[in-house]
């Protein structure tokens, strides 16, 4: 899994509160067997015009010029500024790979939804939480400079802007642990095999039920 | 030392070990899969050379994907239209039988929506953790259990490992209590309840369900309401194990019989969170307070009573709200004040994990029983959850009132809940839909979507608008 240790990049502000997981890749690209791919398809029905089909070229499509990520002045942004709620609904893992896929390394919003915070750790995205307040003034600092970009230090836990004033944020140890060294949890839950294998026989022993499951 | 709830025994039961980073592994007993979310953490297998954990304690359907009608349906994987779904259901198939993982193919008479056909088959049983890369995982909480939706990354991670890596989320009570009105059913009573809380209040909370309203639920209606738990933000949803439930459980192909049967049921009365037992958050509505609900924008907050209007903006509580409600206004192409009953709409659909168990669909019969679908509605699909849903409703001559009503009678699926298949609504149309999700998009490019119980949709569809149930006369 990719490290997340740094990372500095422009700012792409999308002014919009409970942005579902719909919305950042629809349905109709979850066809695909693949991980890699979806950036071209990434907030497709407000990006485009026309609709979106899987496998197609999107590099002919009519593009929603009212769409913040067409606006040249965000062209190359790495890093997303939302409102509350950001990755609600569906737990397509999909989303996260969107996102990644076009090139975004961190979202910052006032929340975020549970499971689509866990596919974005596993995915190596920094999910950065801030007070509302904050984010409202992120907010206006974008809107009145073109090329604003964030400088986001995961070990010291702080966002420095453009006039070097910096933002300390929050973050879990163990997503901290796992962004700072990019680690395969298979790997890591696998060295606790005894103890796997020691709970199940004894759960076994308990609830025998559970592990006789067959067809009456 | 006061006493715990019942997510907390569930999550004692299932404890491997505390991490030393305040995550916890906790052991997995029951995992569901489909053909969206599985194929990516096969291959990771795959890549790995890694073999499922336990194969017994897993089991696919593809759901998400699959046609409805009978033409492309009768000929299997074979018929279905789409090169690119066809493609992931054969994934599946293979998938399944290279990992040896038991599946219920697509022509499978037992083949259905995944949440459907899990209770219906006696594997989701009460006390069990449950997982699937599908948020809708947190319906089975409804026989208490502790289940809930992951990504594809946490697939391939249960699948080598029997565990998920978690932190304990907090605990939330909502409580309903009183008696619900006639015409008020657990589709209200959730949508309620999200209006209530927002789709971001349940957001880091096991919320256990429970008042009397709750309890007068059958346990279909219970799955209803633990159903929609991820649109109040919370992963999981519970409602406390009683005889309703046991009796619900008792029969089916997967539950155990005999003497494993007794032992099973001793444990199972203990899954009650204790009377002593402290929440860290309890939210009280009251039973008689709740109508039919319709939601009217692209949130599943954004509800309102059958009998209310599309609120105005300019009376939301803060900016953000008041953005958030203009950008739905603008999607779903109403006006602020527009009462609810004057909504026109396009399409009905009466299907999804919410919503198409056969009390969904008696529901909803015996409103359409006798009348015929609205000349503005194109078209009216009723899908059953599963095939033996489908059979049922058959043999109890459901399927011709239905289709005598001008409804379609389709096979089993997600259908339009996500519309990953043909059926789709077209740009700018309204439909009436027993679903989950009103976002943008969701049912089609364009789509716009109103969240209503069965008995509500299929007023709907005789009307070509929405009417206040509660004044149809039943047949």
């Amino acid at each position: 899994m990719q490290k997340f240790i740094e990372h500095q990049g422009l700012v792409m502000p999308l002014d919009r509160a409970n942005v579902d997981t719909d919305y950042i890749i629809p349905k109709q690209f979850l066809k695909s067997i693949k991980r890699t791919g979806f950036g071209k398809n990434l907030f497709d029905e407000a990006r485009y015009l026309d609709k979106g089909l899987p496998d197609a070229d999107c590099s002919g499509r009519p593009l929603n010029p009212d769409f913040v990520m067409n606006q040249p002045r965000y062209a190359g942004s790495t890093i997303l500024l939302a409102r509350e709620n950001f990755g609600c609904g569906s737990s397509r893992e999909h989303a996260p790979w969107a996102l990644d896929d076009y090139g975004f390394r961190c979202v910052i919003a006032p929340s975020f939804a549970d499971i689509f915070f866990n596919n974005c750790v596993k995915n190596g995205i920094l999910l950065i939480v801030l007070y509302e307040k904050t984010v409202d003034q992120l907010f206006q600092e974008i809107a009145a400079q073109e090329g604003y970009s964030l400088a986001v230090d995961l070990p010291s836990q702080t966002i420095t802007k453009p006039d070097g004033t910096t933002i300390a944020f929050e973050i879990e140890d163990s997503r901290k642990n796992v962004l700072l060294n990019g680690l395969d949890d298979i790997s890591l839950t696998l060295q606790n095999e005894a103890d796997i294998t020691r709970f199940e026989a004894d759960w076994q022993n308990k609830a025998p039920w559970l592990f006789s499951q067959v067809c009456a | 030392m006061a006493g715990i709830t019942l997510y907390d025994k569930l999550w004692n039961s299932h404890l491997v070990k505390n991490l030393d980073d305040g995550t916890s592994l906790i052991y997995i007993d029951l995992h569901f899969l489909h053909e969206v979310t599985s194929p990516q953490a096969f291959e990771g297998l795959r890549l790995a050379g890694r073999k499922p954990w336990r194969a017994g304690a897993n089991m696919a359907t593809p759901d998400h994907n699959v046609p409805t009608t009978k033409d492309e349906r009768s000929r299997g994987v074979e018929g279905i239209l789409d090169p690119v779904s066809k493609i992931q259901v054969k994934s599946l198939d293979s998938n399944c039988l290279e990992f040896g993982i038991s599946e219920f193919a697509i022509d499978d008479p037992r083949h259905g929506i995944v949440h459907v056909i899990g209770p219906e088959q006696g594997r989701t049983l009460p006390g069990m953790t449950i997982v699937c890369g599908d948020s809708h995982t947190s319906t089975h909480g409804a026989l208490g259990s502790l289940a809930h939706g992951i990504g594809t990354s946490e697939v391939e991670h249960v699948l080598a490992t029997q565990c998920l890596v978690q932190k304990k989320a907090k605990n939330m009570l909502i409580r309903v209590d009183g008696e619900l009105g006639k015409g008020v059913t657990a589709k209200d009573v959730v949508l309620a309840i999200i209006g209530h809380i927002g789709t971001a209040g349940g957001t880091g909370y096991t919320i256990e369900f429970g008042g009397d309203a709750i309890q007068s639920l059958s346990v279909e209606g219970r799955m209803t309401v633990c159903n929609m738990a991820i649109e109040a933000g919370a992963r999981a949803g519970l409602v406390a194990v009683d005889d309703k439930t046991i009796d619900y459980v008792k029969g089916r192909p997967f539950a155990p019989n005999g003497e494993l049967w007794d032992q099973a049921v001793t444990a199972w009365l203990e899954l009650h969170s204790d009377a002593d037992a402290e929440f860290d958050r309890v939210v009280v509505l009251q039973a008689a307070d709740i109508v039919p609900q319709v939601s009217w924008g692209t949130s599943p907050e954004m509800v309102a009573p059958v009998t209310g209007k599309v609120p105005d903006p300019a009376n939301a509580p803060n900016d953000t709200k008041r953005n958030n409600y203009l950008q739905a206004l603008k999607y779903m192409g109403l006006e602020a004040g527009t009462p609810i009953q004057n909504i026109k709409l396009d399409r009905v659909f009466i299907g999804s994990c919410t919503n198409s168990r056969i009390e969904d669909l008696r529901a909803a019969a015996a409103v359409v029983k006798g009348r015929k679908v609205a000349a503005n509605i194109k078209e009216a699909l009723v899908v059953p959850g599963s095939g033996l849903v489908k059979t049922q409703a058959e043999q109890e001559g459901l399927d011709k009132i239905f289709i005598e009503a001008g409804l379609q009678w389709r096979e089993p699926g997600c259908s339009m809940c996500l519309a990953m298949n043909a059926d789709q609504l077209g740009e700018g149309e309204h439909c009436a839909s027993t679903s989950n999700r009103n976002f943008e998009g969701r049912q089609g490019f364009g789509g716009r979507t109103h969240l209503v119980s069965p008995a509500m949709a299929a007023a709907a569809a005789v009307h070509g608008h929405f009417v206040d149930v509660r004044d149809v006369e039943l047949h």
